[in-house]
């Protein structure tokens, strides 16, 4: 029996130890806003914070899940998630939006660790996130809108 | 779809006659049960015609016939209802029309279906006549109540007004009037009033896809679901001789495993065990009629054609006597392009589930949703009024869900008969199925020969292609040609051929069809044809396009927005490309340095785009943007390759490389104002941006690209 807390709430699961995190999140507790995209931590579409980190639930079992508490996009709050959000809306960031929730994790935690990332710094924190529809050029723009909003 | 159409079906409505769209699909679409299908306001919503609906809390929801994957029809069909109906666009919404064929047609193609760069093309006016009959409606409604004549009623941004009298309302209020009214045939706006089409409204799919709250295919969830996964051969044209199940049954939740007509299906209560329970299947398959030689052997195959004579596509003036001219020197090229998979975000996947009444509900991301439920229901044994297709936003398609043939639905309704269809299903592709799964940007190898004479002017062009014919021809496929056949460039004498290699790997149109590889074999090959001539790659073009104003137009752009010609910084150097596909018209420049891994990094790309009357400039900018990026991609990184024994090489996104943002330009797009009929924005957006790289690669150091993706001949 694994515990673990999803978006504050307290969850258990006794399934297959080796599950991974996302199929427990999407299957079990009925979460969709987290996606699979490859299986295999290359496209980050499954991004979630697993106790404040980012982290790819497709290769996470749930048996390392035990008492840690996981944040989905559909829990994420804070500064930070309100202004990454609301600079994702203001650039019209989305296309066909399938990755969009693993992007607005990945960051969401950068401007965790990173109040006034660089360039750079938004290349090392996102090169893990794949976007088909390549909206990479108003992701960069909206992740400095967004530190720039919670300057002050 | 003519006027008259909307008016009947709307009777149809009225009468309770059983039209579909508004009574025996709408209710069902409405308040469909799974998981967080829904529509778009809360509160009932009344229909002015089959496009659009008027709630009684004022939303207006287009139904839109256009599959979202991320090209925006929802926002830009619903513009051009908005603008006709004078309404507010915080009111405004967008759903997925129903699936019916005849009302919801793509008028470029006569059924269902999304593709072609077509959806605001072919809605342009059909959508505009929907807002206006719903507009005269909501007057007429308006003016049978206030008792005033309809012609002193004005509309702006969603409110009704009647100034005489001072009486003023919103839509909702005469909602439930409005759609008993019989509008006459409505005028249309002069181009010159538009206050919505032209302006940068925000997208209406924008706020779903940032919360998580966004619904697509694989997130439906309905009670007691089943999940399917089909172990699929590793070869193309294998098939399953003989398979042991006896641990994938082992596995706690899998359920059953059936073999069905492209492999073996596993069907778990969970996705995790259904995995596991494929990973678990040991099958034997049947090579026989495999394709088994490697990609290089294809190579080899493809390029003996060049002997050949080929199938005429374009023969102008006479290549053979202009190559025979005194004094003219001929430059060849050959250029080989890879099969690419389309790999949007989200594999293919499809839900099914069956109602009380025996009838099948199925969901996915359909692009041709009529085609999927002829398909399904030839499958299942039942009528096509019993099975519903719902199309659900799709993460991404690129081309890979209009498929002739449904061949994903055929394998999906196979999957589902095969578990009985007690319990609701979801079938899915794994990210190995999709890259493995054929039904690429076929291989093609171009040949090409320019003529220079001793003037130096290019008197001769002729290239021949050799590759599959998308649309499965024996005689000339024009999507083969499409790009190289209309020859932009004045050349007096130009022969373009065709030869159609037949495979078992299935081919498809992917991101812009032909003019994937034709943009990139003209543009680098005019390019290399310039340089030998000493001419500037602009003001070459422009002096071979003097009869192309609209490709000239976007080349001047897209040079002045560079500065082209300004001195650059050590290490880089620029290259330009120009490409029309579905009647739109893209110029590009690229600035490129050799990048750290030996390949080109692209520095920024300027972008002009002339798409004729530009309805909704921040989804066109978007579409340029990801075009870009999508064709960057490709070109630089991307190939699913054939190895020895014909067994598939590639199978997920480390070694099928995306664009990733670290490797994204900097991207500045203008669009040229234009009062021509609007065109799509899509694919035209992919072309240019591979050649331009080619050729700024070319003058930077020496090498040319004949062979892709750029990335295999740098490490090589």
């Amino acid at each position: 029996m694994v515990s673990f807390t999803l978006n504050g709430q307290q969850k258990e699961f006794d399934g297959d130890p080796d599950t991974p995190l996302l199929w427990v999140i999407r299957d079990a507790e009925k979460l969709t806003g987290t996606k699979y995209g490859c299986g295999v931590a290359q496209c980050g579409a499954c991004t979630v914070h697993l106790d404040g980190m980012p982290r790819r639930s497709c290769v996470t079992p749930i048996s390392m899940v035990d008492g840690s508490e996981v944040i989905t996009v559909e829990g994420v709050s804070g500064k930070e998630a309100d202004a990454v959000k609301t600079a994702w809306a203001g650039l019209d960031v989305p296309q066909c939006g399938y990755c969009q929730s693993g992007q607005v994790m990945s960051a969401v935690a950068l401007l965790q660790m990173v109040p006034k990332p660089t360039d750079a710094d938004i290349d090392g924190a996102m090169a893990g996130n794949i976007c088909r529809c390549a909206t990479y050029h108003r992701i960069r723009a909206a992740i400095h809108n967004a530190a720039n909003s919670m300057e002050g | 779809m003519t006027l008259q159409d909307l008016n009947t079906s709307r009777r149809g409505f009225i009468a309770g006659s059983g039209l579909v769209i508004g009574v025996a699909i709408a209710p069902k679409f409405l308040s469909a049960a799974p998981t967080g299908v829904r529509a778009g306001g809360d509160s009932a919503l009344l229909p002015m015609n089959t496009f659009v609906r008027v709630g009684t809390d004022d939303t207006v929801t287009v139904l839109s016939k256009h599959i979202e994957f991320g090209q925006g029809p929802f926002t830009g069909l619903a513009t051009l209802v908005a603008e006709e109906l004078d309404a507010d666009w915080s009111q405004m919404r967008a759903v997925h029309s129903p699936t019916e064929n005849k009302i919801y047609a793509n008028l470029a193609f006569g059924l269902q279906g999304t593709g072609g760069s077509s959806s605001i093309a072919n809605s342009y006016e059909q959508m505009r006549k929907a807002g206006a009959a719903a507009r005269a409606m909501l007057v007429a409604a308006a003016a049978n109540e206030w008792k005033v004549p309809a012609s002193e009623i004005t509309v702006e941004k969603g409110r009704i007004k009647h100034a005489a009298s001072g009486k003023e309302s919103g839509f909702g209020a005469f909602a439930e009037k409005a759609a008993k009214q019989m509008p006459g045939e409505p005028k249309l706006k002069d181009p010159k009033d538009f206050k919505l089409i032209g302006t940068e409204l925000p997208k209406l799919d924008t706020r779903g896809k940032i919360n998580g709250t966004a619904i697509f295919t694989l997130d439906i969830t309905p009670d007691n679901l089943l999940i399917a996964v089909v172990a699929h051969p590793e070869h193309f044209g294998a098939t399953v001789k003989s398979f042991d199940d006896a641990e994938a049954h082992k596995v706690q939740g899998v359920v059953d495993v059936k073999q069905v007509p492209s492999g073996v299906a596993v069907y778990a209560d969970n996705t995790f065990a259904a995995l596991k329970g494929r990973d678990a299947l040991s099958i034997e398959w049947d090579l026989s009629k495999a394709e088994t030689r490697s990609s290089e052997e294809l190579a080899a195959e493809y390029v003996r054609h060049f002997r050949e004579p080929g199938i005429e596509a374009t023969n102008k003036g006479n290549v053979d006597d202009a190559f025979k001219a005194t004094g003219v020197q001929s430059i060849e090229a050959e250029i080989v392009f890879p099969f690419l998979a389309h790999a949007p975000m989200e594999p293919l996947d499809a839900v099914f589930i069956k109602s009380g009444d025996g009838s099948v509900d199925i969901y996915n991301g359909a692009q041709f949703p009529a085609m999927d439920q002829q398909v399904a229901a030839k499958i299942l044994g039942m009528d096509e009024k019993q099975v519903r297709v719902n199309t659900q936003l799709a993460g991404g398609s690129f081309g890979r869900k209009a498929q002739f043939g449904s061949p994903y639905m055929q394998e999906a309704a196979n999957v589902y008969k095969a578990s009985g269809g007690s319990r609701p299903l979801k079938h899915m592709w794994t990210r190995e199925d999709d890259i493995r799964g054929g039904f690429y940007r076929p291989m093609y190898a171009h040949r090409m020969r320019g003529a220079i004479n001793a003037d130096g002017q290019i008197t001769a062009w002729e290239q021949s292609i050799v590759g599959q014919s998308i649309m499965g021809k024996a005689d000339l496929d024009s999507t083969s040609v499409e790009g190289a056949s209309n020859l932009p460039y004045a050349i007096p004498n130009l022969k373009v051929t065709s030869h159609n290699v037949k495979l078992v790997i299935p081919p498809l149109w992917w991101r812009s069809v032909g003019h994937t590889h034709t943009g990139f074999a003209v543009e680098t090959f005019v390019d290399e044809l310039f340089q030998k001539i000493g001419k500037d790659p602009v003001e070459g073009r422009l002096a071979l396009l003097k009869d192309e104003p609209r490709h000239a137009g976007v080349l001047k752009k897209a040079a002045e927005m560079s500065n082209w010609g300004s001195k650059l910084p050590e290490g880089r150097m620029r290259g330009v490309a120009v490409v029309e596909s579905f009647n739109t018209y893209v110029g590009q420049v690229v600035e490129v340095s050799v990048g750290p891994e030996g390949t080109p990094q692209v520095h920024k790309v300027w972008c002009a785009v002339d798409c004729g009357v530009a309805i909704n400039p921040n989804v066109i900018k978007a579409q340029m943007e990801g075009g870009i990026g999508y064709g960057l991609g490709a070109v630089l990184f991307d190939a699913v390759t054939l190895g020895k024994g014909g067994r598939i090489i590639q199978s997920n996104f480390h070694d099928y490389r995306s664009i990733r943002i670290n490797e994204m330009p900097d991207v500045a797009v203008e669009i040229i104002k234009s009062s021509e009929k609007p065109t799509g924005v899509g694919e035209p957006g992919v072309p240019p941006v591979g050649p331009a790289v080619a050729n700024a690669w070319r003058r930077l150091t020496g090498a040319p690209v004949r062979q892709l993706p750029i990335v295999n001949i740098v490490s090589a």
